[in-house]
């Protein structure tokens, strides 16, 4: 089935799996040496959702926006490492010049509008930049990520209900990791299979596998047609898990060590290393070659934001207002 | 001059950045069909169509994260909030989203929005909707607040704001709505943040913005009876807050009364009354004075809800109190 | 390639840790998330992940040994690759402090408080005299008993017109003086400016018109009543008073000045040769010019008197400075100046304060002879009457009619003894009755 999809693009998502998993390593362990401040959400684990998604679609016209768990959907939007660990270490070369922090990355120019502290915030925003795909009528579409614990969110539900009645192009991803910090998703869930919020608002709903990159990839791309040619949203419930706590400060304890090991047996980077190596689309010395060249890009990045200049004092009273 | 009232004035606004500027577009609740719970949209749904017009359910959170997203993505939206009391529940978009999104990413974004609607007490409406809500905004950095109290500051901070790159917050008001004034029949802009000296006195400054500066200038035409020549600031914008004109003009009176309709505590004319103080104190001849409502929820009861807000009487007291006038 | 691996913050309050036993020994392959070590840390036992995969390669740290956070502890790399032989003493990876100023460090943690060298300078700045907003030119002025009430624009004012606001009764609030007393009190000492006369007609002083009869009426005490009031009870209730009377004959003075006064252009008052001698015999008598300090007497160096001078609602005592060193005509002078001030309003307070000896002159209203009560912070002061002809008995035993003034010397007994104050006295005496006494 893999031979089926475009080799080149099934590596670029290996790759790009493989470069999420060390940044998040790295940055915990950034943040273990005080490097890294405040809230830092690591996205291990998660990886194949937002690399699935992005490849499928064209985020020279696209949209796509998500919560604080940002550095994998960011990553795999194409922005730079470097810039992202300075922004992280608070420095002025970071991409939101050391204001943003690890909640708030964002790139114009690469379309991806953040990043967004309160959960589900995110869900309103990004149906008004669907909004406005549909008012220029330029056939783009947005991708609006979220978690199990944004669902529930009034934001959510008011949201979905205008896409549907407006006919806004935009796909609703939940990232559904299964715990919303230290509560499991059933326990605060009137259902617990999502893709029935979809049925609510007349979207069409669908469960998936998040851990298969190569899943999320087709399952996000018929939706993503669906938005684009006829301006029906659609509801994704990828079921993901994440190995690590909900934020740095979390040790996790709510659930079992067995449990996450389970889970990474399902280690998307894992699953599709092994499915390429079988059909002989990727070799082992290849993927070693990604791992030390990913390895040496993420060192990079951390130097490049060690030597960075942290902010003037002076910029604090900038990018406010447009004067 | 035309003559028109409040309501017209904001419609001629609308109407007229409509059509000069396609990403221009209007969404809130009753705008379209019913032609505007006030009215202020009338027309405009039959003249630019559903795209342009957009009724919504009654989901302020969602209708207002809706606009902040449009406004990333290039467009210019004016959300309607039918009263400034329903849009608490739209603080979170407001205050986070709209008023830190250019902050947040280190200027990479404009944020092109206007959210307008009345604010402040009309009559017999209670507690929940009749508060006058301006300090929630004017506290916020990130956005800018304006407060039109005639016909012709209506149109001009209206079409200025809709012009303005950043968040607008305006602040309307529905027994405004049938002001009447003179509104020129070219087009012009009011500026953002410059007061207006609705009236030039010698003897003391009060200063105001929104609906009291009716009650205010009744109070001046008294004063004028007994000798006292009072001038009027119209604060018109209260972030960012035109201090110089203030200044100025109590550097010619040596006294200063500010009146406003809002709860006092943490007011917008708090903050303004102690920028007097500190930054005129060696030309102030009493201390600052300061006519707001009574702390209290809006009681339904008329007397009650009319005794809870300034009055000419109050303004009149405490313009006395600053002169020394005894009782 | 090889990476030393860190200790790292297991919790947020953590500065270093204590590897408590090692779950992985070099050879082993690892992965991230396998636990390499136990580490006791300040708050509780916490496992160490690995944060990567690789072969384990060599231990840096021991167990039981204590690592600051951002020490390293072990390489992790591919398998037989060579790295270092380090000990603890080589350079730690990264100091978790270091690369950044307090500002970097990230803002979620417990804040440390500030270093003790930032915090002093804040807590040392001293609660300076109330607030205003100038140097010196608006200071609120201190009246004796207290602040003086008054609007900034009020202070502004009366500086400007070179007017003691203190002398000023207010009508505002409270006291308050306020623009309109300011420019009321100075049309009533003479000038009228343009000033604005908007403000009320009620005011609240006693009416300027004497009425025929008594009324009965509240008046303000003012700043300079308050003091007055303050200063002289405190003195007479404190220092334990005794009074000096002797009659002095003036004729050659008078004649003397008489004199003096036909040649020159300036005339010179009376008052400006009674402070001349006094500053003489206080030459002489050095303990008059003093000041009770309770541990301690102070005898002053120089010789400063002032003349007390009545004011339409009170008085003050303008100080001639250093009168041992200075001519009649020259303290003459400096009186009239002071004088003049004085009756404007106008005297600064180092021209009217901290005189070490005090003469008041109740001549001029046919008083014979009085007793005064001490100008603080002076231990004497002395009181002069009119100077009348009177019989006087001669040597002789003659009865011959001449000049005479009888002076009251008012002391303070915890400084002057009687016969000290008398010393005094019978030479001031004689000084004046025969000034070429001056010369001895």
């Amino acid at each position: 089935m893999a031979k089926e999809l475009n080799r080149t693009l099934l590596k670029k998502m290996l790759y790009d799996m493989m470069l999420i998993r060390h940044f998040e390593e790295k940055a915990g362990q950034m943040y273990g040496l005080k490097k890294i401040g405040g809230f830092c959400h690591l996205y291990n684990g998660e990886e194949a959702v937002a690399v699935g998604s992005v490849a499928a679609i064209d985020l020279s016209k696209d949209y796509l926006l998500t919560g604080y768990r940002d550095h994998g959907h960011a990553l795999a939007c194409g922005m730079d490492p470097k810039a992202i660990m300075a922004e992280l270490f608070g420095k002025i070369t970071g991409c939101s010049r050391g204001k943003g922090g690890s909640m708030h990355l964002f790139d114009a120019e690469k379309h991806f509008l953040g990043g967004n502290g309160i959960v589900a915030a995110q869900i309103p925003v990004a149906t008004g930049v669907a909004f406005a795909q549909k008012y220029r009528n330029d056939g783009g579409v947005t991708l609006c990520f979220f978690g199990d614990g944004a669902i529930h969110q009034g934001a959510f539900h008011e949201s979905l209900n205008m896409a549907k009645i407006w006919n806004l192009p935009i796909v609703y991803i939940c990232e559904n990791n299964q715990w919303g910090m230290g509560t499991n998703f059933r326990k605060v869930s009137s259902v617990d299979d999502f893709s029935l919020l979809g049925t609510a608002y007349g979207i069409p709903g669908k469960q998936i596998n998040g851990m298969d990159v190569i899943e999320v990839y087709q399952e996000v791309s018929k939706a993503v047609e669906q938005a684009r040619k006829s301006g029906l949203p659609s509801l994704l419930e990828a079921r993901t898990y994440r190995y690590k706590g909900h934020s740095m400060s979390d040790p996790a304890k709510y659930r079992t060590k067995d449990e996450v090991e389970e889970y990474k047996k399902q280690d998307p980077i894992l699953i599709l290393k092994d499915k390429l190596l079988q059909e002989g689309i990727l070799t082992e010395k290849e993927y070693e070659k990604y791992d030390s060249q990913i390895q040496a890009i993420v060192d990079e990045a951390v130097e490049f934001a060690e030597r960075s200049e942290e902010p003037a004092l002076h910029t604090m009273y900038e990018d406010i207002l447009v004067e | 001059m035309p003559v028109i009232t409040y309501r017209e004035a904001l419609n001629q606004a609308l109407d007229e950045e409509m059509a000069r500027d396609e990403s221009v577009f209007l969404i809130g609740e009753e705008v379209g069909e019913y032609n505007g719970a006030y009215k202020v949209s009338k027309g405009l749904l039959d003249k630019y169509g559903p795209r342009r017009v957009i009724d919504t359910p009654i989901t302020e959170l969602g209708f207002t994260g809706i606009g902040v997203g449009a406004a990333m993505a290039g467009l210019r939206p004016v959300v309607e909030w039918m009263t400034h009391n329903f849009a608490l529940l739209a603080l979170d978009q407001v205050v986070n989203n709209a008023a830190k999104m250019r902050y947040m990413s280190g200027g990479q974004f404009k944020l092109p929005i206007v959210f307008r609607g009345p604010n402040g007490p009309a009559e017999y409406l209670a507690a929940q909707h009749s508060q006058a809500l301006q300090t929630y905004w004017a506290h916020v950095p990130g956005l800018k607040v304006v407060a039109p109290a005639t016909p012709y500051d209506a149109k001009g901070l209206l079409k200025s704001a809709i012009r303005d790159d950043n968040p607008v917050v305006v602040l309307e008001g529905e027994l405004m709505y049938s002001f009447k004034g003179e509104v020129p029949l070219e087009e012009y802009l009011v500026p953002i943040g410059k007061a207006d000296v609705k009236r030039e006195g010698g003897d003391v400054t009060i200063v105001t913005y929104s609906k009291p500066l009716k009650v205010v200038q009744e109070a001046a035409e008294l004063l004028a009876s007994e000798g006292i020549q009072a001038e009027i600031v119209d604060l018109r914008t209260l972030r960012p807050l035109d201090e110089e004109t203030v200044y100025r003009s109590v550097r010619k009176t040596n006294r200063a009364v500010v009146v406003e309709e809002s709860w006092p505590v943490c007011s917008v004319g708090s903050y303004v009354a102690w920028l007097i103080s500190k930054n005129c104190f060696d030309v102030l001849d009493a201390q600052v004075e300061m006519v707001a409502s009574e702390d209290i929820p809006m009681p339904y009861n008329h007397t009650l809800e009319l005794a809870a807000q300034p009055s000419v009487a109050k303004v009149v007291a405490a313009v006395k109190k600053v002169l020394y006038l005894g009782e | 390639m090889a990476e030393r691996i860190p200790m790292v913050a297991l919790s947020p309050t953590m500065e270093e840790g204590r590897i408590l036993s090692w779950k992985v020994k070099p050879g082993d392959a690892v992965k991230s998330g396998t636990v390499l070590c136990e580490v006791e840390t300040d708050k509780a036992t916490m496992e160490y992940e690995s944060p990567r995969d690789g072969i384990l390669l060599k231990l840096i740290r021991q167990e039981g040994e204590s690592v600051k956070v951002g020490e390293p502890i072990a390489w992790i790399g591919k398998p037989g690759e060579q790295v270092p032989d380090d000990r603890p003493q080589a350079a730690p990876l990264d100091k978790p402090e270091g690369g950044g100023k307090p500002s970097s460090s990230p803002g979620q943690k417990p804040p440390t408080p500030p270093p003790e060298s930032e915090k002093a300078p804040l807590e040392k700045q001293p609660e300076k005299a109330p607030s205003s907003a100038g140097r010196g030119r608006l200071e609120v002025p201190v009246a004796e008993g207290g602040i003086v009430k008054s609007s900034p624009l009020a202070r502004k004012l009366a500086s400007e017109l070179g007017i003691d606001i203190r002398r000023i009764t207010g009508s505002g609030p409270g006291g308050r003086v306020v623009r309109r007393d300011v420019l009321r009190f100075q049309e009533s000492a003479g000038k009228v400016e343009g000033g604005k006369e908007l403000e009320g007609e009620r005011a609240v002083v006693a009416p300027s018109k004497p009425a025929p009869v008594l009324l009965d009426q509240e008046i303000p005490v003012s700043g300079m009543r308050a003091a007055i009031a303050r200063r002289l009870s405190e003195s007479f209730f404190t220092a334990p008073h005794y009074f000096l009377r002797v009659a002095v004959v003036m004729d050659g003075l008078l004649d003397a000045r008489s004199r003096y006064n036909a040649e020159g252009t300036q005339k010179v008052s009376l008052n400006a040769f009674f402070i001349k001698l006094a500053a003489e015999a206080l030459r002489r008598h050095p303990r008059i010019n003093s000041t009770w300090k309770g541990s301690t007497i102070h005898i002053h160096g120089s010789i400063d008197i002032g003349l007390a001078v009545a004011l339409p609602d009170g008085l003050i005592t303008p100080v001639v400075r250093n009168c041992g060193g200075k001519g009649v005509r020259e303290i003459d002078q400096e009186l009239s100046v002071l004088v003049d001030k004085a009756k404007k309003g106008t005297l600064k307070p180092e021209e009217y304060t901290d005189a070490t000896f005090t003469i008041s002159n109740l001549g001029s209203f046919g008083i014979e002879e009085f007793t005064a009560i001490i100008n603080p912070p002076g231990s004497a002061i002395l009181a002069l009457g009119e100077i009348r002809k009177e019989p006087v008995v001669t040597e002789q035993d003659a009865i011959v009619i001449r000049r005479i003034l009888r002076m009251t010397l008012s002391c303070d007994h915890r400084v002057i003894d009687g016969a000290v104050g008398a010393g005094f006295l019978r030479d001031l005496k004689g000084m004046m009755e025969d000034p070429f006494r001056i010369l001895l």
